[in-house]
């Protein structure tokens, strides 16, 4: 993989005298940027990295961000890492070409994500830097504080020092300062006229600041052309805008993080087009209100992260009883108990798959990325219409926070409208047994049934018009057509491809956000003459067909997850699989720190696992 | 694809049958389903009577309004009405009602429950439903103790009751549920009697026609349980049926605080009535706010201007 410390020619190093705007002369063509911005909470990093994200999505790049941010109310270490590139962005990537330290604890705790020879931009005002790592990094000191001051007046407390630094991006990076300056504008516009006023002028102060041949400038090389324009957002706003194409206008939820940003953008975005959402007295009331809303005729939603699913189970089980569509949004979150509300894990499988007493089947699905969980939310809606049953979206913190450009989806085409059909009907029976594979096709109140003969929807065991019954044959009847449906849902699932060759001796199994690093690993792998190959496992209940099939075909398989390894050994979809195909040689590679896994951090545990393939790149 | 239309869009036109062919009067056979299980003298038939007495009165169609119940004896309630119902899991039967009500406002939605299932286990969703003042009619069917679990002490069991599981007499102060919902904010409030069916259809029929979160305590005697219990209030057994003062302004608020803190068998009738807007009226406001700089535009088209913003 090229990267700027490869490819920057030191000749061409003084190019600070370029015009302020249409592209620095002699500048290096790089094909991607992984930047790393290191702060506090409030200093907007946050805003400068969506800035750089955005303009990329502009301008036809790939683009991924990667952002931290502490569970205090104010201040707190924040950092917040983009990856630009003109060719195919998996992750967020491993380490860092430049590093933007605005303190001196930043400065020390990510001066070690940077590659060796990469270059730090730190805060002369504020960070001492270490003599033993100027030898390995390229150090270069800015007055950001002071300047930012001198710009724009106030105290070295106050914001603008971000934007201050987006100049100085811009200028070392060649960025399109006119597109930028859109963004700036669209961003502080509107208001105070004075805020956009100082915002452009930090900007510029950092653009216009001379690094005096500190440091050399960049130019992305050229990227394909994209068929569509593309937009830019993070997995969150993915999700709440799928689910307004897919038509959802009823949801219900109580504010908890990462969930919480979802709920508000629904909240803002619903009565623009009619509809509602609610903010409940707590969790149990959201999925109640959210199940109110499906038995009068909408596919209602409702979301959460980890303590809050936990919460909702009883009432999903009453969703699966009932026959209820219903999609429940889960951003995991690592758990359990509180646990760590703004970081990463991928440990609600078991409760999203399981959770509820009793036999519950439901179905669950996770998406991989942002662009994937836009589509995923509408996908989500459609099964739990079609088979009236709750669907659960397992998202997470990493994949909601972070932000992806993708081509815009053809918005007339995809959005549906699923306002409730009232029409009369001869005769319905909510739990019909004669239904085709189970699949009863619910009528709303509303619709008028002309035999008299009006359903109940119910948790209790009941026949067909949902009246209970201690019958034990209908007992097994009707257990036996919430099973069916989701066995009949497995047949119209596509089988999933193997990335990679499709047979070998190692195939490594992930599921939700950590494709992107998965596929890069087996990439990185492959490239270096490893043999590897990758599944990605997007319906997790019911498992998709041919998913055995794949596995027989690799000597080892390892499922990558952000969970622990368990009592016995295994993370929460090892497990699974381990149960559903009885295929001894599944292990996993666990992990539960807080953080996604990076490329190089895959290979070496696959390495530690795998003694005997030493030649995998370390 | 539709036009954005203003919400609550009832939904799609309903093709109803042939309209000169007027439909038979409702009568109280149509809209009787199951056979309520329910112990002999329990008070909760007089409610379900009542109730099928007040649809039949006003001729609602069987498709416009829903039961909503959640767990408990009466919470058996939608399986004894021929119409749309839910039997929901406990205590949650508001909330579970309140999403119908907010995104179907065409129908009508009564709730049934007892005090345990809508005061103890339920209680926080009680709070919270009357401080938004959703449009739900709320029957409790209050008999102060837990029945279907057999005689354990209810939230509102009067200090000294002996159950399973306070054998010596409940210890703890009851809850008075008329005081609960005015402080809490619900819009119409009363107290009735199973034993006086003439004095609830008329606070049922009030509740039906107001426009907020309507909530109606029903003494409703557990003969099995807490046989007795509302002796105090029933003339024939010797007690009295106090109706509110006629003096009694309804839109008092303070007044009608104090006049359910009477001692039992205390006062019957409606106590407290506020027009305050319902939610249901305030999120339509809203939404017609929001849309007006989205007049004429079609979903897609909407979404299409959110993406430009994402560019």
């Amino acid at each position: 993989m090229q990267t700027i410390e490869k490819v920057i020619s030191m000749s061409e190093a003084t190019t600070l005298a370029a015009p302020a705007l249409g592209g620095a002369k002699g500048a290096s063509a790089v094909p991607e940027a992984i930047i790393r911005l290191a702060g506090n909470s409030q200093d907007g990093i946050q805003a400068i990295g969506g800035f750089l994200a955005r303009l990329a999505g502009r301008s036809e790049q790939e683009v991924m961000t990667f952002m931290s941010i502490p569970s205090t109310i104010s201040g707190g270490p924040s950092v917040f890492q983009v990856r630009i590139s003109t060719g195919e962005v998996l992750s967020a990537g491993d380490e860092a070409d430049l590093l933007v330290a605005f303190y001196q604890h930043s400065y020390v705790e990510h001066l070690r994500s940077l590659k060796k020879g990469g270059i730090v931009i730190y805060d002369k005002d504020q960070v001492e830097p270490n003599p033993e790592w100027e030898k390995d990094y390229r150090h270069v000191g800015v007055g950001i504080t002071s300047l930012t001051v001198e710009a724009i007046g106030g105290t070295g407390r106050d914001k603008g020092k971000n934007l201050f630094v987006l100049g100085l991006l811009a200028r070392m990076h060649d960025l399109n300062t006119a597109k930028l300056n859109e963004l700036i504008k669209g961003r502080f516009g509107g208001r105070d006229a004075g805020v956009l006023d100082n915002a452009l002028a930090a900007f510029n102060a950092g653009y216009g600041y001379s690094l005096e041949g500190a440091v050399e400038t960049f130019r992305f090389s050229a990227s394909a052309p994209k068929s569509r324009r593309q937009v830019v957002m993070n997995g969150n706003e993915a999700v709440a805008y799928g689910l307004i194409a897919a038509g959802v206008r009823f949801g219900t939820a109580y504010p908890i993080t990462p969930w919480s940003d979802i709920m508000e953008i629904l909240r803002r975005e619903l009565p623009k087009y009619g509809g509602t959402y609610v903010q409940c007295e707590d969790e149990i009331a959201a999925i109640c209100m959210a199940l109110g809303g499906s038995f009068a005729g909408r596919v209602a939603v409702t979301g959460t992260s980890g303590p809050g699913f936990s919460l909702k189970t009883e009432a999903l089980g009453w969703g699966v009883m009932a026959e209820m569509p219903l999609v429940i949004i889960d951003v995991q979150r690592g758990g359990p108990s509180t646990g760590l509300p703004t970081q990463v894990e991928q440990s609600d499988l078991n409760i999203a798959v399981y959770g509820s007493h009793g036999d519950a089947p439901r179905i669950v699905l996770a998406p991989a990325s942002v662009e994937d969980a836009f589509y995923t939310a509408i996908e989500a809606v459609n099964l739990a219409r079609a088979y009236s049953v709750p669907v659960i979206v397992l998202t997470d913190q990493a994949i909601g926070s972070r932000i992806e450009a993708f081509e815009e989806p053809d918005s007339e085409k995809i959005c549906q409208d699923l306002t409730p059909d009232l029409t009369p009907v001869a005769s319905h029976k909510l739990y019909d047994l004669s239904a085709p594979d189970g699949i009863t096709h619910r009528r709303s109140p509303g619709t008028r049934i002309l035999d008299g003969r009006y359903p109940v929807a119910t948790g209790l065991e009941h026949d067909e018009y949902g009246h209970p019954t201690g019958s034990p044959k209908l007992r097994m009847d009707m257990q036996a057509k919430r099973r069916k449906k989701l066995q009949a849902l497995v047949a119209k699932l596509p089988v999933p491809t193997v990335h990679g060759p499709a047979k070998g001796k190692v195939l490594l199994v992930g599921w939700g956000s950590s494709q992107g690093p998965i596929r890069e690993a087996v990439d990185r792998a492959r490239a270096a003459g490893t043999e590897l190959s990758a599944l990605h496992v997007r319906y997790l209940n019911p498992l998709p067909p041919g998913l055995g099939e794949i596995l027989d075909r690799f000597e080892r398989i390892f499922v990558v997850e952000l969970n622990d390894e368990g009592l016995y050994g295994y993370g929460q979809l090892a497990s699974l699989l381990r149960s559903r195909y009885c295929n001894p040689r599944i292990q996993g590679i666990n992990k539960t720190e807080g953080l996604t896994f990076k490329v190089k951090e895959i290979l070496d545990r696959l390495n530690e696992k795998m003694t005997r393939l030493s030649n995998l790149p370390a | 694809m539709s036009t954005t239309a203003t919400f609550p869009a009832p939904s799609a036109p309903v093709t109803l049958p042939d309209p000169n062919t007027p439909r038979k009067p409702l009568t109280k056979g149509d809209l009787t389903a199951e056979r309520p299980t329910w112990c002999p003298g329990c008070g909760d038939f007089t409610v379900l009577a009542l109730y099928l007495k007040l649809l039949e009165k006003r001729q609602l169609p069987q498709e416009s309004f829903c039961s909503i119940s959640g767990i408990g004896c009466s919470s058996r309630f939608p399986y004894f009405v021929q119409a749309y119902g839910a039997h929901f899991i406990h205590g949650r039967s508001l909330p579970f009602a309140s999403g119908i009500s907010l995104s179907r406002p065409d129908l009508h939605v009564f709730v049934f429950g007892g005090d345990g299932d809508l005061l103890s286990i339920g209680g926080n969703h009680f709070t919270h439903t009357s401080r938004k003042n959703i449009k739900i009619t709320c029957v409790i069917m209050d008999n102060c103790v837990y029945g279907l679990t057999k005689k354990q002490t209810s939230p509102t069991s009067p200090i000294g009751f002996k159950s399973k599981t306070d054998v010596t007499g409940s210890i703890d102060q009851p809850i008075n549920p008329v005081k609960q919902a005015i402080a809490a904010g619900a819009t119409y409030v009363a107290r009735a009697s199973s034993t006086n069916p003439n004095h609830l259809l008329q606070l049922l029929e009030g509740a039906v026609d107001h426009d907020g979160f309507s909530v109606i305590e029903c003494l409703s005697e557990c003969v099995a349980f807490y046989p007795g219990a509302f002796d105090a209030a029933n003339p024939r057994k010797g007690g009295a049926f106090n109706l509110i003062p006629a003096d009694h302004d309804v839109a008092n608020e303070v007044a009608a605080y104090k006049l359910a803190d009477a001692a039992f068998p205390g006062y019957f009738g409606l106590f407290y009535q506020s027009k305050r807007p319902t939610k249901n009226r305030l999120e339509a406001e809203l939404n017609q706010r929001s849309q007006e700089k989205f007049q004429g535009l079609k979903d897609w088209q909407i979404l299409k201007k959110s993406f430009e913003k994402m560019q």
